[in-house]
Parts: structure tokens; C-alpha cells; sequence
């Protein structure tokens, strides 16, 4: 009789380890995130140009809001697109 | 009270090389006679823009940074406004993050400058006019 416990699985049980997030401007120590870059602001933006959540990114709330402050000033400078399709892909 | 003080703004494409330059001129002289001392300033040239302002698919790019009285500002931007060269506008006042970054940014680009003109003769940048949409 075989017991629970012995129950065998052909491939293993996928267990998702996520990575830790982590605020990449706190690890590396930037202060000031610059509104004319707009090459690095495009990590921050989805493909369609809007802000990715922190959720998403991992930033921490304190530059979160100078991300959003940044990618904003940028959008009016038109370095970024307000609303667009396929941003990265066309880069 | 005397701010750091940031500003961008994008002139019409339709200018020649000379006009831009007088047009920057211009700007330059309004912050001068207001009493602005300039501590560094930026050409970008032609570049082309995100989305199209005033049917204009790019536009000449400048860079001011100065630091002045906040009043400045203000008269500043009316000029801009009287202007009709001046597509967008954006003055932003820095924090001393922002003011270390500048500084940072500006001795990146000279010594950037610096080693493309060394290099300059041996390699010639690579044409990029193979991107078509």
C-alpha cells in the first residue's frame, strides 16, 4: 500500500522562486533622475508609453514619483511619446 | 533669492542654421540683461521629435542653465511665448541632486568630446541611414 507521502512526480512540482525587487536607484545610488535622457526613461514606460507601475519595476516610492515626474517632463519636450504602439520595438 | 534654474526649449525646424543660432542669441542676451549669470549651455541641433508639434516632425533643441532671481524665469517665459520660433518651452528650478547631476553630465560629454576628436580622424562614425519603418 502505498502512503501519501510516497507519491512520486515524473517532472517536479513547479515552485516559482521570485527574485527579491529591489530599487534599482537605491542600489546604485542615483539621486536625480534626469527628464533629458530619454533612452534610460524608456525602461520605465511600457510599449504603448505609459509609466509601469511600481509594482512592476520594483522602484521605490521616492523615485517613483521622480520617475513619473522625469518621463513627464520628458513627454512634453517630446523626447517621449504621450501614447504610442510598439515603442521598443521600433528602437 | 538667487535659484538654479534649467531650461529647454525646441525652435522651429524651418529655421537655417543662422537663424537658430541669433534666435539662441536672442535668449541668451534676455537672460544676460536680466541680471542671469549663465553657467552653462547646450546645442542639441535638429532633432527629431516623439510626436509632432505644430505639424513639425523635429526641431532645433537648446539648453540653457543658469542661476538668477525666480523673476527671471517669468520674463523669461513671456519671451518664449512672444516668440513664434519657440515650439515648446520648459524651465525647471534644480535641487542639489539635480545641480551635482548637471555638473556630472557636463564633464561626461567634455571628455567625451574630447576623445571623439582624438578619435575623430582614425574612425569615422558608421552611416545610420539603414533604418526604414
Amino acid at each position: 500500500m502505498a502512503q501519501q507521502t510516497d507519491i512520486k512526480y515524473l517532472t517536479p512540482i513547479a515552485v516559482d522562486i521570485r527574485k527579491k525587487k529591489y530599487c534599482r536607484f537605491k542600489k546604485s545610488g542615483i539621486k536625480y533622475i534626469d527628464y533629458k535622457d530619454g533612452e534610460f526613461l524608456k525602461r520605465f514606460v511600457n510599449e504603448q508609453g505609459r509609466i509601469l507601475p511600481r509594482r512592476l519595476t520594483g522602484t521605490s516610492l521616492k523615485y517613483q514619483k521622480k520617475v513619473a515626474q522625469a518621463v513627464k517632463r520628458a513627454r512634453h519636450l517630446a523626447l517621449l511619446p504621450f501614447v504610442t504602439d510598439n515603442l521598443k520595438s521600433n528602437n | 533669492m538667487l535659484n538654479h534654474y534649467e531650461t529647454v526649449f525646441i525652435m522651429t525646424p524651418v529655421l537655417s542654421e543662422e537663424q537658430m543660432k541669433e534666435t539662441v542669441k536672442k535668449f541668451e542676451k534676455v537672460l544676460l540683461d536680466k541680471g542671469a549669470e549663465i553657467v552653462h549651455q547646450e546645442n542639441w541641433g535638429l532633432r527629431k521629435l516623439e510626436y509632432p508639434i505644430a505639424k513639425k516632425t523635429s526641431g532645433f533643441y537648446h539648453l540653457f542653465e543658469f542661476v538668477a532671481e525666480g523673476s527671471v524665469v517669468k520674463d523669461l517665459e513671456l519671451q518664449y511665448r512672444r516668440d513664434e520660433k519657440v515650439m515648446r518651452y520648459l524651465t525647471v528650478s534644480m535641487d542639489k541632486h539635480a545641480i551635482a547631476y548637471a555638473e556630472k553630465r557636463r564633464n561626461l560629454r567634455k571628455e567625451r568630446a574630447a576623445a571623439e576628436t582624438e578619435a575623430a580622424p582614425v574612425a569615422e562614425q558608421p552611416a545610420e541611414n539603414t533604418n526604414n519603418e
